[in-house]
């Protein structure tokens, strides 16, 4: 996280935000596929949208990824040497492939 | 499928720009990758703390067991001042991947293509590009790059190579921050009027892929989809410079 960081330090034009494409390979190792070309619901506003589509703000312990929509926390991750907290209340549901993780 | 760690070995690294360089990594149990898509590089210090980054693959997919990424050096980062003092071809790293459904473009696909990229942005588009010049050299496509300074346009000369085919590939650059004595190319940021004359020979059947900072992945989005785009065929991938 620290790479992002420096880098918006360097440019003032960078926000902290990325998409959800860039924590794939997390949400793989959390929900067993690659959910980045999968749909998900926002429990908020209720909009539909590709999960790698989504917003990732990376600067705190953990990942908080937020519906591009309405910017409300869709999902959050923080891993820990032991494990990993997944706090979904957020979303409504989420499409999970059950294989080609590849999409 | 749950994605795993893999153990890639390190090939050859040469450099692409005084603070960029390209890695090849070999795979030999890659599953194969889509243009577009990304990798997770993982390390581990001695002590168990592990590191992860998200690295868009620079190479085309017609090349088996192996990978390019191309990292930005980033100071005071946690993997990239290594990546570019430390590691040497032979040594062993954690991958995972490939990763990303939603930034791909594959010759299947079609054209004609729009590619916009900031800085490091250009990566998962050079797979595109690599990909197309190998297995679709017949569809029509374009990139637009902006760069800081000429020094810092990354893959510059493979970009002028495959130009110089003209088989239907053309790069059109900018240059923001400065620009070498006699440039024809464009000297600002990525504008509205800029994105019309990189569409205008493509139409609006076109496929958009932007690739950069979120600033100016906004202003390609946005700019886009008002110059007649549908916005499901403009994709976009907003990042830092060190890869996805």
């Amino acid at each position: 996280m620290e790479e992002r960081i420096a880098l918006m330090r360097d440019d003032p034009a960078v926000d902290l935000t990325v998409d959800a494409n860039a924590v794939g390979g997390m949400l793989a190792a959390v929900f067993g596929a690659d959910v980045t070309a999968s749909p998900s619901q926002c429990a908020t506003c209720r909009t539909v949208s590709m999960v790698g589509t989504m917003r990732v703000y990376m600067r705190g312990p953990g990942v908080v990824v937020r519906c591009p929509a309405c910017a409300e926390v869709v999902l959050r991750i923080v891993q820990t040497p032991e494990a990993t907290l997944v706090d979904v209340s957020g979303a409504s549901w989420i499409r999970i492939p059950r294989q080609a993780a590849t999409g | 499928m749950a994605i795993g760690w893999q153990l890639a070995t390190v090939g050859s690294i040469h450099d692409e720009t005084p603070t960029v360089r390209t890695f090849t990594l070999g795979l030999p149990g890659w599953s194969g990758h889509r243009p577009g898509q990304h990798l997770d590089l993982r390390l581990t210090a001695e002590d168990g703390y592990s590191v992860e980054r998200s690295y868009s693959i620079a190479s085309e997919p017609e090349r088996p067991g192996e990978v390019d990424i191309t990292v930005e050096r980033i100071e005071g980062g946690e993997i990239s001042p290594f990546l570019h003092e430390v590691v040497v071809p032979g040594d062993r790293l954690e991958v995972r991947g490939p990763i990303g459904g939603y930034f791909v473009w594959e010759a299947a696909l079609g054209g004609p293509l729009l590619l916009v990229a900031g800085g490091s942005g250009v990566v998962p588009l050079m797979a595109m590009v690599r990909h197309r010049a190998r297995s679709a050299p017949s569809v029509p496509t374009r990139l637009l790059f902006s760069s800081r300074t000429f020094d810092e346009i990354i893959y510059r000369d493979e970009l002028d190579g495959l130009a110089s085919a003209r088989n239907g590939f053309e790069v059109l650059h900018t240059l923001t921050r400065g620009q070498p004595p006699g440039w024809t190319g464009y000297s600002r940021r990525i504008d509205e009027a800029m994105l019309a004359e990189a569409l205008e020979p493509l139409g609006a059947e076109a496929r958009a892929y932007a690739c950069g900072p979120t600033a100016l992945v906004e202003v390609v989005a946005n700019g886009l989809v008002r110059l007649g785009l549908p916005p499901d065929r403009v994709r976009t991938e907003r990042f830092g410079p060190t890869g996805t």
